[in-house]
């Protein structure tokens, strides 16, 4: 299948993945509840097994099942995007700056072992292995809606814990004012680090209020499954009402300090992406506007863009910015 | 070397053909759902990029044929160039129909306040009066003229040029435009040489004439 652009006929991209998945042919609802079934058999057997990366990684029947309880009240009405848009359109410039390259390329990424520090201005360092991570919280599931900074967007049913649990164990100091994310970039498993479209490692970073919102997921999977290596495995954050690029993928230590952390689009094109970036249809990119976009798998031919949301449509938010000019602040 | 009419008439319709491929091939993936996860922005990339690709062939006839000496490719030009035109159309329809939705006052607005799409207008723009004058019968009645309207394709390749390297710049993804860009300019040089071989004779005749004088 990989092979099958050639010639004349790869300039136009064919998209390598068109057979439907098994996520695909059974209805959601359906999967859904075969899945509750299913966790309380599989939870524990399931979680020993290894998790291994291939490179046609869109197969949803391959993935491990994670097991979660769906909260409600941060859970969007939104239609869920299809497993199979949300695992081959993806921006993750480790594997290349084709929204097709990570699901191409992340298969050589290895999520286990892995390990996550967290250090800086806090009581209690630590060092957790994946097992530590899955075990640190409840699991929920969220169903949260995605917005890239490019215009397009999906709702995607993340699994994870809010971050403030995690936050709340290591003990910030008072000096501990922002929250670092550091993920990985390794040469040998990610082919775009060689690039040098962005400084590696990749990194980001929230206020520790942002930081501590419950909105705020420290992510382990989606779709009732740990995450696929293109969406960030085998830890990720989610910040639902900023931009896709602050949820920060494959992170390897989060870090507490006193001043703003330098951030990687920041320092790639400071007047095209601020710190903040909260998602903000008044505030447009320099190069395109920002108060509509398409939702993938909806939006299409036949119908108008929809408008954006302010703050992603989590106006719970709002709070956090008071007396802030977010023009300024963008 | 010079071609029969008849392999012309056969190698401009084997052009023609192969030249509306990249447009059925789209078809028939859009109709297929073969586009991906975000089949518009597919379309939007895939006839802005063919936009170019033409330019580019058009621009390569004449110094292909100076260099080779068959001079019959000179008839594939006006051809390629139409291409050029044509999928530079499909692309402003993808983002009026796609993106816009044909919201005329949103569409203006874009145009106009982001300098990225105006560039990519304007070059859509200045190739109207060319697609307008490229039959023998405007080219008969602009005489000279004519060529120096037609110069205007070097800035349309540029102002093209310059609105895939900003389209890219989001990205810091250059090697394409990059690519495009050398070629371009070496196309571009290319024309240079003659008028430049010609100056340098002239200067070279004059100093002769110069030295030749008594002090």
């Amino acid at each position: 299948m990989a092979e099958q652009g050639a010639g004349i006929i790869m300039l136009i991209k064919i998209p390598r993945y068109n057979e439907p998945l098994a996520s695909e042919i059974t209805p959601s609802e359906i999967a859904y509840s075969r899945r509750l079934f299913l966790q309380g058999l599989a939870a524990s057997s399931l979680a020993a097994s290894g998790w291994t990366g291939s490179a046609m990684a869109t197969d949803s029947s391959t993935r491990q099942r994670l097991p979660a309880q769906r909260n409600a009240k941060y859970s969007a009405t939104d239609k869920p995007t299809t497993y199979a848009d949300a695992t081959t359109y993806n921006n993750f410039y480790e594997f290349g700056t084709d929204k097709g390259d990570p699901a191409l390329y992340a298969g050589s990424l290895k999520t286990r072992p892995w390990t996550l520090r967290v250090d800086g201005d806090i009581k209690k360092p630590l060092t957790l292995d994946l097992d530590m991570l899955l075990k640190l919280a409840p699991l929920e599931e969220r169903l949260y809606r995605l917005r890239c900074v490019e215009g397009w967007s999906m709702a995607i049913p993340w699994i994870g814990f809010p971050l403030a649990e995690l936050i709340r164990k290591v003990e910030p100091t008072g000096n501990a004012k922002y929250v670092e994310f550091t993920t990985l970039a390794d040469r040998a498993q990610m082919p775009g680090v060689r690039s040098r479209v962005l400084e590696w490692p990749y990194t980001e970073g929230l206020r520790i209020d942002e930081a501590n919102h419950p909105l705020t997921l420290l992510t382990l999977g989606m779709y009732g499954q740990v995450l696929p290596n293109q969406n960030g495995a085998p830890v990720r954050v989610i910040i639902p009402w900023k931009y896709g690029f602050k949820s920060a993928k494959s992170i390897v230590r989060i870090r507490f300090t006193e001043v703003q952390p330098r951030t990687s689009w920041n320092l790639a094109a400071p007047d095209e992406y601020g710190f903040y970036s909260n998602v903000n249809p008044e505030v447009d990119h320099p190069r395109w506007s920002q108060a509509s976009e398409r939702r993938i798998g909806e939006d299409g031919f036949f119908t108008k863009k929809r408008k954006t949301l302010m703050f992603n449509g989590y106006p719970e938010v709002a709070s956090l910015y008071s007396g802030m000019d977010l023009r300024k602040f963008y | 070397m010079s071609l029969s009419v008849e392999r012309l008439k056969q190698l401009k319709r084997a052009l023609f053909l192969s030249a509306l491929l990249p447009l059925l091939i789209n078809v028939w993936l859009a109709v297929q759902d073969r586009l991906g996860a975000n089949p518009i922005e597919s379309l939007t990339r895939s006839s802005g990029d063919w936009t170019l690709y033409f330019l580019t062939l058009t621009l390569a006839i004449t110094p292909l044929r100076r260099l080779s000496q068959q001079h019959w490719l000179q008839a594939l030009r006006r051809m390629l160039g139409l291409f050029a035109f044509f999928y530079a159309c499909l692309h402003f329809t993808t983002f009026t129909w796609f993106d816009h939705f044909f919201d005329l006052a949103e569409i203006g607005r874009d145009v106009w306040k982001r300098p990225f799409i105006t560039v990519g207008f304007a070059a859509l723009l200045l190739l109207i009066p060319l697609a307008v004058t490229s039959t023998n019968a405007m080219q008969r009645r602009l005489g000279r003229r004519w060529s120096q309207l037609h110069r205007m394709v070097y800035g349309v390749a540029l102002l093209a040029l310059l609105h895939f390297w900003w389209m890219r710049s989001g990205k810091q993804n250059f090697a394409e435009p990059i690519l495009m860009g050398v070629i371009i300019m070496i196309l571009l040089a290319a024309r240079a040489v003659g008028p430049i071989q010609r100056w340098i004779r002239a200067r070279k005749g004059l100093s002769h004439s110069l030295d030749a004088e008594p002090r």
